[in-house]
């Protein structure tokens, strides 16, 4: 379904340039739910951006069912970080804008936008504005947005990072009935290993910059799920894991930008 | 209580103390007409043709000015921002132009239009171009990039882009630019009508601070204020027309 074969991207910076990703290579396949993780600053937005067409300018092949992605797919439908609502369309309008921009007639849009908002738990909320909802409210609208798209591939870069922890843990179940019912391929670009380990069948470990594949752990956690399952002990152990693995990572993150605002003070 | 009612409340107020001010002696009534004197004044302007046909022919003059200044304007703000090069060469010679008293080059556009309606409007719209150039740009600038990644991640092309989700996320902005240009459009055409002693409230301020009818030009000032208001209302109407939140 994905496949991201050798995947390098460099950024031209002041002091001569940082490469964001080296020789990145994974595959998701599909109705399969992929989490990538790593520490602050180890290319997955860059990753996120790439796979969704929105950067050019890499070395390496993202493949979509075979075919090469180059700019934009029609197949791929990204779910942002950022607030990404539409605050001047109402929400049944920002859940039909994608099926506006392809035509799809009004009456059938409207439809299928008010099914997705049924899918997401926003029944009763059609008219209101995004000003009006909760922030992981907002977030659910921009899934079914995305969700509207009919994409091949459901791509999101850490959507509930800016909510706290019980309402991610409450939204991850969401998440999970969604991509039950709708058997969505998924990849998760995260910094929570436990949003990861809660949602996904495989769990990407990346190092570091040059962000490049550490390990791969398998969530062999039973399906379905819910967020009962962090009180697991195989949870917990699935969480341990991962955690051993990014913690070198994350500390060699931390001192390195750490070093940097030290030379920028000095 | 609802904000109206307080407005209007803090209105009357004000009024009710610059009547006892006057009545009390401390200001004299040749410097600052009493509130209750306003009517009669009114009353005597209205049966002199002072009141309709001025105001009028000033809400055209602004309207005409601050329409051709969007027209060109916003636009003009538009290509800035696309063009970040000329943004960044052009907004500080714009935002400097700002602040140039161009009333003052009144001789120049009597000469260039003579003492009617296109030095009015013209000066008029000199002064609205500015802001609306300047806070055009500053609206698509503030629109953040994940929407517009929003709009290319649904294959939206450059123009839908900027149709669909570029202006409407702008367009709080657009009008911010808007407002300031009407205010500056209507104060640089009152001047003008006033130095000029041509076209209509402006004109009839004059006339009646010559006349040394205070009631009168106090009147002239209030439809000033409510032309604007007028003016602004029916901005705030489009606005929310064209976009609800």
């Amino acid at each position: 379904m994905l496949v991201v074969d050798n995947v390098t991207k460099r950024f031209a910076t002041a002091d001569g340039g940082v490469t964001a990703l080296e020789n990145l290579s994974l595959e998701v396949s599909k109705g399969r739910f992929v989490a990538v993780i790593g520490p602050s600053g180890c290319g997955k937005s860059t990753l996120f951006n790439i796979i969704g067409g929105l950067v050019e300018g890499y070395e390496g092949r993202v493949l979509i069912d075979g075919q090469p992605v180059d700019g934009v797919h029609r197949d791929v439908g990204m779910v942002f970080q950022e607030e990404s609502t539409f605050p001047w369309l109402t929400t049944l309008e920002n859940v039909a804008f994608p099926l506006d921009v392809a035509g799809v007639p009004k009456a059938e849009r409207l439809e299928r936008a008010r099914a997705l908002l049924r899918l997401v738990g926003l029944e009763g909320f059609e008219s209101r504005y995004p000003a009006e909802l909760s922030g992981g409210m907002r977030q659910r609208t921009a899934i079914a947005r995305t969700l509207a798209f009919q994409p091949k591939l459901l791509l999101m870069d850490e959507p509930f990072g800016a909510l706290d922890e019980q309402t991610r843990l409450l939204l991850g179940d969401q998440v999970l009935r969604i991509h039950r019912e709708l058997q969505q391929t998924t990849l998760l670009i995260t910094h929570s290993i436990t949003e990861a380990v809660q949602l996904a069948d495989e769990v990407v470990v990346m190092t570091y910059r040059p962000g490049c594949l550490k390990r791969l752990v398998r969530v062999d956690l039973p399906r379905p799920r819910d967020s009962a399952i962090v009180s697991s002990p195989e949870f917990g152990r699935l969480v341990a894991e991962v955690w051993s693995d990014l913690r070198a990572e994350a500390s060699r993150g931390m001192q390195d930008i750490e070093s940097h605002r030290k030379e920028e003070i000095s | 209580m609802k904000p109206a009612t307080a407005g209007i409340l803090g209105v009357a107020a004000a009024a009710l103390a610059m009547e006892g001010v006057v009545r009390a002696g401390w200001v004299s009534p040749l410097v600052v007409a009493p509130p209750s004197a306003l009517p009669e004044a009114f009353r005597r302007m209205w049966d002199e043709g002072f009141i309709l046909h001025p105001a009028l022919i000033t809400l055209a003059q602004a309207f005409a000015a601050t329409g051709a200044a969007a027209a060109i304007g916003i636009p003009w703000g538009y290509v800035l921002w696309r063009r970040p090069v000329l943004g960044e060469a052009y907004t500080p010679w714009i935002g400097a132009a700002f602040a140039a008293p161009t009333v003052l080059l009144f001789p120049l556009f009597l000469v260039l239009f003579g003492r009617g309606y296109a030095t009015t409007i013209f000066v008029g719209f000199i002064a609205a171009a500015i802001p609306i150039v300047l806070k055009t740009r500053e609206a698509f600038v503030a629109v953040p990039k994940v929407l517009l990644d929003v709009g290319r991640s649904f294959n939206l092309g450059e123009g839908g882009l900027v149709r669909r989700v570029a202006f409407p996320a702008a367009v709080p902005g657009i009008f911010t630019g808007l407002r300031l240009g009407l205010i500056y459009a209507l104060v640089n055409i009152i001047g003008m009508e006033f130095l000029i002693d041509f076209g209509g409230l402006g004109r009839i301020a004059s006339e009646m601070y010559f006349r040394f009818e205070i009631p009168g030009m106090y009147v002239a000032i209030l439809l000033i204020v409510l032309v604007s208001w007028i003016f602004l209302a029916a901005l705030t109407r489009l606005e929310t027309w064209l976009r609800p939140r």
